[in-house]
Order: structure tokens, then sequence, then C-alpha cells
């Protein structure tokens, strides 16, 4: 029997098509339960490969308005960045390094 | 793929009574409504604001131990962790349950009298945790520096899920069983009508229910100041992250007792790490703004780095946060309402919810479903605050 071929849309968690169009058809629309239902988007690139094809399907599908589409809640950091480095910065709430609050 | 049910949505359809209305499409509320659906003839609905896995239930690491400092604790959580067992063939989702243990490590004596302590007093209960000597600590963690370590504490049936199939695994069984688990829709008003309370949500159905469980955790009181009171939880924001993901090399989950820090590995091979941030002044935030700092990041490297050096070369994926939700004493907040009986408490789990779900969800569904009593529901009482009989049973609360 000839299987159709599978598409991946998020190559970092080995999400496919198929298994994003299964998490509509239970009733999921948005990208965020979407992406926690699946995995898709939570690998080394964090979902800046896999969006644009989610959104794509998601759009297809007529579950989403071009203009109401909008990426997950970026996470930091930007780019994997090693526990030594960030070991090495100074705490902003010690008085001795009277850095700015962030977030 | 295997065919899943439908684990809710936004346009499940709605009764307009029920016997039961769960308000908080968390864990707590779900694996309520499972057992429920479960064990009773109770009709029941799942009513969530946003999507499922949203609040702290798919914010959390995912641990689960027995070891804690209180008997009642200890006991809970062997009975939670009894009941991961065979959740996944029950639910039929793979829930990544990995029992690799907890090692606790003290770097104070008032630290190692705690851990003799629990481990005499584990024993007791019937957990099997052992105390250790930063040696064997070692044995158990080769990559640790234990070089000012005094003792540590394990227990191999300790271990971690991830929480996000957890949470969809009750939804969909829940729905299977007959309980409707709506998501994406806000219970604007809560209203006493008669002997219970009628329900105006954000889709403008109205739904009549004699009891109502407010699970909704560190948002609880956001629902019962609609009814004019509020019960002493509050919100703390904790934030968390994980690595990239990695060869499987760490068993257990580490607890550093003198700094707060845990660290664990988790099924997909991330390292998950979170610890509390010290109190400093302009850093106090009890709103549930739930950003991601940069100090949370400095701060949980340095201590990783310190008693796992060689996570200086492992990098950062992504961090969130999430909220715990903490009582004055520690413990959690459930049962009737003060002046509103007819009103469930389910919240106050101090962080600890999600491990504690697995029972907390059957102790309540028994209690709901016939008022079968539990030593732990009458310690949880939201009335014990005005009636002074509040006490701090716990001190092993972390992270």
């Amino acid at each position: 029997m000839k299987r159709p071929p599978r598409v991946f849309v998020c190559r970092c968690e080995d999400v496919t098509k198929s298994e994003v169009e299964h998490a509509l058809a239970l009733g999921l629309q948005r990208i965020e339960e979407i992406k926690r239902y699946t995995g898709l988007g939570t690998g080394p690139c964090q979902g800046r490969e896999c969006m644009a094809p989610l959104v794509q399907i998601l759009l297809e599908a007529g579950q989403l308005k071009p203009e109401r589409a909008q990426p997950f809640t970026p996470r930091p950091p930007l780019e994997p960045v090693s526990f030594g480095t960030l070991a090495s910065t100074p705490d902003p709430a010690d008085p001795g390094h009277p850095g700015e609050r962030d977030g | 793929m295997a065919s899943r049910p439908p684990p809710g949505s936004a346009t499940v359809k709605l009764p307009d009574k029920v016997d039961i209305a769960i308000v908080g499409g968390g864990i707590m509320g779900l694996s309520t409504a499972y057992h429920l659906a479960r064990h009773s003839k109770l009709k029941v609905v799942v009513i969530e604001r946003s999507y499922l896995v949203s609040g702290a239930s798919g914010r959390n690491g995912g641990g689960l131990r027995m070891q804690w400092g209180d008997p009642g604790n200890v006991a809970l959580m062997m009975e939670s962790i009894d009941l991961c067992r065979t959740l996944a063939q029950e639910l039929g989702i793979n829930l990544w349950f990995r029992q690799g243990g907890y090692l606790f490590l003290a770097r104070s004596p008032v630290g190692e009298a705690r851990l003799q302590r629990n481990a005499a007093l584990h024993r007791q209960v019937g957990a099997p945790t052992r105390l250790l000597s930063a040696r064997e600590a070692r044995d158990i963690v080769p990559e640790l520096d234990t070089s000012d370590v005094l003792a540590a504490t394990y227990n191999p049936d300790d271990g971690v899920v991830f929480p996000w199939p957890f949470v969809w695994g009750y939804a969909a069984r829940a729905q299977q069983l007959g309980v409707p688990v709506r998501t994406h829709t806000e219970v604007e008003r809560l209203l006493p009508k008669g002997d219970g309370f009628e329900l105006v949500l954000s889709d403008g159905h109205r739904l009549v229910a004699p009891r109502v469980v407010n699970a909704t955790g560190a948002w609880s009181n956001l629902l019962n100041r609609q009814l004019g009171f509020t019960t002493p939880n509050e919100p703390h924001r904790h934030e968390i992250l994980s690595s990239e993901p990695l060869k499987p090399f760490l068993d257990p989950l580490v607890v550093d007792l003198s700094s707060g820090l845990y660290f664990s590995q988790s099924t997909r091979g991330e390292l998950v790490t979170g610890v509390s941030l010290p109190p400093a002044s302009g850093y106090d935030d009890t709103s549930l703004s739930l950003h991601s700092s940069l100090r949370f990041l400095g701060h949980v490297s340095r201590c990783l780095c310190k008693v796992l050096p060689v996570a200086r070369h492992m990098k950062i994926l992504r961090q969130w946060a999430g909220p715990y939700d903490l009582t004055p004493d520690g413990d959690a907040i459930v049962g009737p309402s003060p002046g509103h009986p007819g009103l469930i408490q389910l919240c106050g789990f101090t962080g600890h919810g999600f491990m504690m779900a697995p029972a907390v969800g059957r102790m309540l569904a028994k209690w709901l479903a016939d008022q079968t009593p539990h030593p732990m529901l009458e310690r949880w009482d939201p009335s014990r605050f005005a009636r002074g009989l509040s006490q701090r049973y716990e001190d092993m609360s972390i992270g």
C-alpha cells in the first residue's frame, strides 16, 4: 500500500503536517495551544522555521484570519547562550552592581 | 498516528444546568473532573478562560517527589506517584513519566539536620528515602561538585513528567467520559442563585450549578472577589528554563537546599532548572505578570555552575515564568468557602499542585460525590485562617 509522503512542519521536534491537521480536527485553533499539543516550535530553532508553515496551514483551514496571525510568545534568550556566559553576569539587584531592572 | 480523543475546545456544547461547574482547566480541575466522571453520576463541566496548559499547569518543572518534611505530604505524594505508575495506560497518552529519583543536597548544618529528620520520617511513613554522604551522592551524579556538601538524601521512586501531555490526557479522558471541557471562555459573572450559582460566560451562555469548584490557582481571588470575599493566597512569579536537548546523563532531579536550585533532565533530553530569586528591593512582584527576567538567567546560571560545573558549556534554549499560588502557612486551601459553602476552593498549592493533583483530584472527587473524608481535607479547610487554626507543617517547599 502506498502511503502519502510525510511532510514535516517542525524539523526540530519531528512534527508532521498530519499531526497539526489532527490537532485542528480535535478543535484546537490557536497557535499557542497547537504548539503545546504537538510540541511544535519547542526545539533548538524555537519556532523560527515552523511558525510560517503552521500559520499557512491555519490560514488554509480557515482557522485564522491573516490580520490576526501572531507569533508565539518569544522566549529569551534570542539565541542559545551558555550557562557559563550568563553565570559571569552581575546581579542587577546586588548593590555593588546597580544594574537596570530587566523584563 | 493513533487518533486521540478531543481534549476540549472553544466550541464544545455546554448544558444549561449541571451538578458541579469546575472553573479552571488546569491539572487540579481536570484531575477532579476525570475522577468525578469515573466514580460518580454527577453532571460536571470544566470552564477554562484560555487554552489548556496556559497557566501554572503548563509552566512548572514536572517534578514529583515523596521527599517532604511533613508526614501528611509524604503520604499524599506516595499516593500520587503510585497513581502515576498506571496513569499513562488509563489516559492513553505518553506522560514521559520517569522515576529517576530526587537527590537533595545540604551544605549547612541546618539543612543536614532537616535531611536527617526527613530520612527517619520517611522510613516511618514507608517512603524509600536514604540518607547519603557527599561521596554517595556523587556516585549517583558523578558531575556534581560536592566539596561543601554535608549530607544528601535520595529517593529512587521520585520522578519527573512532561506536564503538557498530563493535562491534555486528563482533559481528553474526562471529555470521553462525558465532561465537557470548554476552553477560551471566561466566567464573566458568578452570581448566587437559589441554593447555588449562576455563571454568566463570555460567550453569553448562562449556566446554573448548585456547586462551583474554584480551580483557578493563582488567579482564584479574581473569582472569589465576585462574591465579595478573598482567600489569603497570593500569586508569586517563578521562573524556569530549559537547555538544548542533551544525551541522557542525569538520572535524578537534584535540589540544592542552600540555594533552592533544582534541575533535572527531561525525557526529551533538556536540562530543566529553576530557582527562587533572592528578595531584593525593587524586585517584589506579586502581580500575575508572567514576564521573563535577565536577573533570573544570571542567578540560576551562577547557582547551577557551582553545583554542576559541566553546565558551563551547556546552552540555554528558552526561559519562561509561571505563578506559584502561595498561602500564609504553605498548606493548600481546599473545601467550602467561608460564607459560601457551595463554592469549593481548590487552590493555594504553593508551587506543588502539579505533583499533588493525581491524588488530590481523586480525594476531592470522592468528597464531592459522597462526602468521603480525608485528613488532608480537614487540614486544608479554607476557614482555618479565620478560626485561628492555621499552622505551618511543611519546611521543604523549594523552587
